[in-house]
């Protein structure tokens, strides 16, 4: 008789074990995938998934250990398994408590680019009618500084903010001159194509640790037929920019968006390659938004998420490819919804989070000190909606701005675990609530989900990310690496 | 290997049952400081004055007043040096309780565990072992202030509640730059008010090393051989790292582990983010391991791409990780940036096969353990 027990003393007996709040998803006729209450996830053969509920899994079986480990399930004298659920929940809503850490001063309208899916921009010499004042951005900056948050991040959006710089200095300074007193981790964006860009800018821009975020939409030609100035130069002039910007304020302190036009349908590897051309190390596939121009012009219709679906799929395969190669390139829209998929954190991303950014994320200073809850907001108050407009800054205090019921309203709403069809949803945890586009799209900030072509995209991203997932090991490895990146 | 406790030839201790000695071999030492050291006579020519108690390899005691005490050493202890302390009991036993040229010092605080585990190489014992409490409470000030680190061990140091925390109080006082690591299953640090008292000693570095070894509580339990453990282990980590204490997780590889190590892994990376450290680490051929080797030994050869994908995964994530007691060219070349060489000075070696290994320097090598009782049959130097 030996001192030492078998693994069958230690194996839970059979139909003792409790399940754990979780949820599925039908990959294919015969597998499902399962979340738990904070995410996680495994794959498990349909048949199973009636065993599993009804408290018939054989605890010999290794989708039984995995789902005990995976807090799916749980024996009743278990209470680690709950802790840590606890413990992973509240890691995920940690960002929650500090509020508001975005804010967007939109100090000027005008640009001098005439996109085609720009939502809002104006080609005017109109300076009084379309830049914010300084009266304004005093008021705003008094409200930024009204967020208990300790970290701050401004960030100056147009149009072209560089046609109102002398603004922009103006709140960086009395920013920081206010931050001696406040010791907030404040932090400084300009939204720019870099067209206007000068050395004097940039030196300004690296004394006060300003990063600039550009937009590069591919090659040559199709970056000038999706972002058209008079002169037809606007690549030339984001290289020229990127070049000079990259040199006197750093190379990490430049980064680019795209936007997916119709044009880029087809073209995503030469995408791509434009982005590893000019020495970045990400890209966000992003498709059209329904607001502004897009919608006049009809780009945001020319295409559907199917198509942009292929797009996205095609390019993602392609980078993973790269990465296979030994180049470090990350999709950072598939970035964001593995951070949730493959990490207890929560990346914060304001159109992917739950309860909504709107507000308590990001908060939008328009040029004429209208406060609105997201970008998108006051772009949809352009089209004639103002549904978001929370207040203006010459005559809404903190509290009315933040405790309106246009925000509050809205947050409550659309939080996602009591959203029908939401709360069921084996996705739940890695999506996130977007009133604001639901609103504009169907004219309810929920929408039905079915027909939410916000729901078939985020859908149609997860189960692509899942599916490579299941099948490759390498491809898994590299995901762990894309969230894990600095 | 070396021996660390063995019997006397000889000893004369005139006071008390037992006494721990710092020895000295320096015949120059101030008279003023001889009356707390032990003398290590190297030529039996040289015997100075003033020492408490004399340690000599001859056959014959040296000539001293009858107040002074001797021990006759068997030649084995030929290793002991200035610095070191050794504890002297009436019988004649004799034990190495320090090594001041040693980076591998630790001090076995309890034979008792609560856990069984399958491989254990130190076998619990049921036996009152309450004095070893008061005999390390006697060595620390012994230990020289310089010492880099020291590690305290069992059974389950956890135990004797209060004798371990009394025992890293006069630590941070005598030694405060010692790094201290204990090792324990983590258990008792589910009771909070015991993870309190340790946290408020505010010991400046101090690290507890808890294994883990499996995803599956079962697997765990199996393996440690008690029910529940896994639970109560995973709590006790929670505890100590919500009052900021650093933790290490360790975990030994073997049969009965090694398929479960890139789930063990996610698990780490997923609930325990936290920890400050991961060792995975070879078997060590002792104790129950012996007894229990068909359910334990794998060849390190045939789980090294399940180490790797661990590895991997825990680095990402960006939790220091590091493998140990491995012969290095049994792991996969990708994995040199973890390997630490690991095993104790006084238990390491290496196997005939190394004789024209170019990388020996490099190389861990085994528990002598290994060498004696089986090892792979892999090895392959390096040339």
């Amino acid at each position: 008789m030996s001192r030492f027990k078998g693994l069958d003393y230690y194996t839970p007996a059979k139909n003792k074990y409790q399940l754990l709040p979780f949820r599925f998803e039908h990959l294919s006729n015969n597998e499902v995938v399962l979340t738990n209450a904070v995410g996680e996830f495994t794959y498990l053969e349909s048949s199973k998934l009636e065993h599993l509920v009804n408290h018939q899994l054989d605890p010999n079986d290794p989708d039984f250990q995995r789902l005990r480990s995976k807090h799916f399930i749980r024996m009743p004298e278990d209470q680690a398994a709950i802790d840590l659920l606890a413990l992973k929940t509240r890691t995920q809503y940690r960002r929650l408590a500090n509020f508001t850490n975005l804010h967007l001063f939109v100090v000027s309208l005008r640009c001098d680019h005439a996109c085609q899916y720009c939502q809002v921009s104006r080609q005017s010499e109109d300076k009084e009618a379309f830049d914010m004042s300084v009266e304004t951005a005093d008021k705003a900056l008094e409200l930024v500084f009204h967020s208990p948050n300790p970290a701050i991040k401004i960030e100056f959006q147009g149009g072209e903010p560089l046609l109102n710089f002398d603004l922009v200095r103006h709140i960086i300074e009395k920013a920081e001159k206010r931050n001696l007193v406040e010791k907030r981790d404040l932090q400084f964006v300009v939204t720019t194509t870099l067209s206007l860009i000068t050395t004097e800018i940039l030196e300004y821009c690296r004394d006060h640790r300003i990063y600039l975020s550009s937009s590069l939409d591919g090659p040559k030609d199709l970056h000038n037929k999706n972002r058209p100035r008079p002169e037809k130069d606007s690549h030339k002039k984001f290289v020229d920019g990127l070049k000079l910007a990259r040199e006197i304020v750093g190379f990490d302190s430049v980064s680019a968006l795209m936007t997916t036009s119709p044009s880029s349908l087809g073209r995503v590897k030469d995408i791509v390659d434009e982005y590893l051309k000019y020495g970045f190390n990400s890209i966000f596939l992003r498709h059209l938004s329904p607001y502004g121009f897009a919608l006049k012009t009809k780009s945001y219709q020319s295409y559907t998420v199917d198509k942009w679906l292929e797009f996205y799929r095609e390019g993602l395969d392609y980078i993973i490819q790269l990465n296979k190669q030994g180049i470090h390139f990350s999709e950072q829209y598939s970035t964001i919804i593995l951070s949730k998929m493959l990490s207890s954190d929560d990346p914060g991303f304001v159109d992917l989070m739950n309860p909504a950014g709107a507000g308590i994320a990001a908060i939008v200073f328009n040029y004429d000190g209208d406060v609105y809850a997201s970008d998108e907001s006051r772009m949809l108050h352009e089209m004639g909606d103002s549904t978001f407009r929370l207040g203006n800054v010459h005559t809404s205090s903190y509290e009315d701005i933040f405790l309106s019921d246009a925000l509050l309203d809205t947050l409550e709403n659309s939080f996602t675990s009591s959203v029908p069809m939401c709360s069921q949803c084996g996705f739940e945890k890695w999506c996130g609530a977007d009133p604001v586009f639901h609103h504009a799209m169907y004219g309810d900030i929920l929408g039905r989900k079915p027909e939410s072509k916000f729901c078939k995209r985020t859908m149609g991203v997860t189960k692509h990310l899942l599916q490579i997932m299941r099948n490759d090991a390498e491809a898994k490895m590299i995901f762990m690496r894309w969230i894990n990146r600095c | 290997m070396l021996k660390l406790s063995c019997k006397a030839v000889a000893t004369y201790l005139p006071t008390g049952e037992k006494k721990l000695f710092s020895l000295s071999t320096r015949p120059n030492l101030p008279l003023v400081l001889r009356s707390q050291k032990g003398f290590l006579i190297q030529d039996p020519r040289v015997v100075p004055e003033g020492f408490i108690h004399y340690f000599s390899f001859s056959p014959e005691p040296p000539q001293l007043p009858d107040s002074v005490g001797y021990t006759l050493l068997d030649p084995e202890m030929r290793y002991l040096d200035d610095g070191d302390v050794v504890r002297v009991a009436q019988d004649g036993s004799i034990r190495v309780l320090f090594r001041s040229k040693s980076d591998h010092n630790s001090v076995l605080l309890t034979e008792q565990c609560n856990n069984y585990c399958l491989m254990c190489s130190q076998p619990p014992k049921r036996v009152n072992d309450d004095w070893i409490v008061d005999d390390v409470l006697e060595l620390i000030p012994l230990i020289p202030r310089q010492t880099q680190s020291l590690g305290i061990t069992g059974g389950e140091p956890t135990l004797f509640a209060e004798g371990l925390l009394e025992i890293l109080r006069r630590a941070k006082s005598l030694l405060p730059r010692t790094a201290i690591h204990l090792l324990s299953n983590g258990r008792n640090f589910t009771d909070i008010s015991f993870a309190q008292k340790y946290a408020a000693i505010g010991h400046p570095d101090l690290m507890v090393g808890i294994p883990i070894y499996s995803a599956d509580p079962a697997r765990h339990d199996y393996v440690v051989q008690a029910l529940g453990a896994f639970d109560e282990t995973i709590r006790g980590i929670l505890n100590l790292k919500e009052l900021s204490q650093k933790v290490e997780i360790r975990v030994v590889i073997h049969k009965q582990t090694y398929e479960g190590l890139p789930q063990l892994a996610e698990f780490i990376v997923r609930n325990l983010l936290f920890v400050d450290h991961v060792a995975l680490m070879g078997l060590e051929m002792m104790g129950f391991t012996r007894a229990n080797l068909d359910d334990l030994w794998i060849d390190p050869i045939e789980y090294k791409n399940h180490l790797s994908e661990a590895v991997r995964i825990l680095n990402v994530y960006g939790i220091p990780v590091s493998i140990y007691n491995h012969p290095l060219c049994l792991i996969n070349s990708d994995m040199e940036p973890f390997y630490k060489k690991s095993i104790s000075d006084w238990k390491n070696e290496y196997a005939p096969e190394c004789a024209s290994c170019i990388r020996r320097n490099d190389c861990g090598g085994f528990f002598s353990s290994g060498i004696k009782f089986g090892y792979s049959k892999s090895i392959t130097p390096f040339g």
